[in-house]
């Protein structure tokens, strides 16, 4: 070690120069969210907890013909479907097992009339496992509940699809 | 206070029960100290890492430190099957009350100090020392890898810079003559031209009180030394194994530590309770605000180190506290020792001392 390098250690000239360093990001303004308080903008793309729409007039969108079961990569979603009495076919199951569920997007994708989509909501933890096996009642009561925020996600986002 | 407890209960009990009270007098402050200091601590370091830190519990989160409490106590603590119990549960313990004893001779103003003992920084330096049987205690005690290590790196850790402090406290000791705290603190008054109150402004003990900080961190577990609780390496080191109470008692007693390092400092170099002009008007702001002050401006000073710096390797925290700060601590002794000599009275007028 050099004379020049002694004196610098010596004089602790790195750790004054480290805490100059950290006493400036001291006054900087801060980059934290106050998350529960405060959260951050979303995509309209952005993919979070499932929904399944209805038309205006309250009938329900989807058709049962299980191309979202198909493609789905994690196999999350089991359908089973009848005719219904008027002879319109519908869907009697539409399960979605959220924690198989990768969240890719490719059931809304696939969907030809816009039922199944992925809403902006992410803050569906449970406590337990069982509560994360949607069925079509929770899928609808889902749609109902964020069809507004859905519905204006799907106008921005249209121009680009 | 003493002789009304006595005049009241008698004799024995009175003097037991004044001093049960000062003892508490001490005790619950330091303690809400500690509490504020963990709270502070989390807040400059956020800080420096651009986060907002505990923000939530009360206002600015300033009881943040009381509901981490609370649920620490709330939780169970497990003894591990293949643990040593009895030596398990007293390492806690041993580490608490050291870290509270150790305050007993802290003067906060003039006359205001619990035990004025002659030897008051032998006092501090010898219960300082036994801290680390705590650390050790439970490093064997857990019988598991992580804290064994943690525990042994700690107790050579301390050894290796207790060697240094102890050569820095006897240059301090050599200015003040005096083993007393609330000596030092008064010789310190005006001892730069008559204008400054404190060693760290003398030119010949600077060094040393930027040593004692290093020291002083190191004894105090901090970053960056706090290789026996390392938390990439060891996980916690020696706090591994402890849950509950048991760990919390060790958490409060290294804050209670390092908030006492935070004031032996101001005592040692900084003028203690005394402002740090000599100049009549300060004086009318009382000593122990003067104190208060010096304490928080040493543990920003603590907690923006431990922001800064990252963690020694282990072999070169051993090259420094024995090839660094041993040879240079000890040839400053001799040159302190030596300006005393040759170019003042102190060792003249000192009490035993040889006639040259």
């Amino acid at each position: 070690m050099s004379v020049l390098q002694t004196a610098k250690s010596l004089l602790l000239l790195e750790f004054i120069s480290g805490m100059a360093l950290t006493l400036k990001y001291f006054f900087r303004p801060k980059a934290t969210l106050n998350y529960p308080y405060e959260k951050g903008p979303l995509s309209p793309r952005f993919r979070g907890e499932h929904a399944l729409r209805r038309y205006p007039n309250g009938e329900e969108r989807c058709i049962a013909c299980k191309l979202c079961e198909a493609i789905c990569p994690a196999l999350a979603i089991t359908i089973e479907a009848e005719p219904r009495a008027d002879g319109s076919r519908r869907t009697t199951r539409y399960d979605i097992d959220m924690t198989k569920c990768i969240y890719c997007g490719l059931c809304q994708e696939a969907c030809p009339v816009d039922a199944i989509v992925e809403g902006p909501n992410f803050e569906f933890a449970t406590e337990t496992r069982a509560e994360l096996i949607y069925d079509k009642g929770k899928l609808l009561a889902n749609g109902d509940k964020w069809e507004r925020a859905i519905a204006a996600n799907l106008a921005a986002d249209a121009p680009f699809r | 206070m003493t002789s009304w407890f006595q005049a009241q209960l008698g004799e024995g009990l009175g003097w037991f029960a004044a001093n049960l009270l000062l003892i508490l007098a001490i005790i619950l402050p330091v303690m809400l100290g500690v509490a504020m200091a963990v709270y502070a601590d989390r807040k400059i370091w956020a800080a420096m890492q651009m986060r907002k830190g505990p923000n939530v519990v009360g206002p600015f989160g300033l009881f943040q430190t009381f509901a981490d409490a609370a649920k620490l106590f709330l939780k169970e603590t497990i003894i591990p099957a293949s643990a040593s119990r009895e030596v398990f549960l007293l390492a806690p313990m041993i580490s608490f009350v050291l870290a509270l004893a150790i305050w007993a001779v802290m003067p906060f103003d003039a006359g205001l100090v619990l035990a004025d003992l002659n030897v008051g920084l032998l006092y501090v330096f010898a219960i300082s020392s036994m801290g680390v049987y705590g650390i050790i205690m439970s490093g064997w005690a857990s019988n598991s890898k992580y804290p064994f290590l943690g525990g042994l790196r700690s107790a050579a850790q301390m050894v290796s810079y207790e060697v240094s402090m102890g050569f820095i406290l006897v240059a301090v000791m050599l200015y003040a003559q005096s083993l007393n705290l609330s000596d030092i603190v008064l010789a310190q008054k005006g001892n730069v031209l008559g204008l400054l109150n404190g060693n760290i402004f003398n030119p010949l003990l600077f060094p040393m009180a930027i040593m004692f900080f290093i020291t002083a961190l190191a004894e105090t577990n901090r970053p960056p030394f706090d290789l026996p609780e390392a938390e990439a390496e060891l996980v916690a080191g020696y706090q591994v194994e402890y849950s509950s109470m048991s760990f919390a008692l060790f958490f409060l007693g290294e804050y209670a530590n390092i908030l006492f390092m935070c004031a032996l400092i101001p005592v040692l170099f900084l003028g203690g309770w005394l402002p740090p002009l000599d100049w009549a008007p300060l004086y009318i702001i009382p000593g122990f605000v003067w104190m208060l002050l010096k304490m928080a401006v040493m543990f920003f000073i603590f907690a923006w180190v431990k922001a800064t710096v990252p963690r020694y390797r282990y072999d070169q925290l051993m090259r420094l506290g024995w090839k660094v700060f041993l040879p240079l601590s000890l040839a400053w002794v001799v040159i302190v020792s030596g300006y005393l000599m040759f170019f003042t009275d102190k060792f003249a007028t000192a009490p035993g001392s040889l006639a040259l």
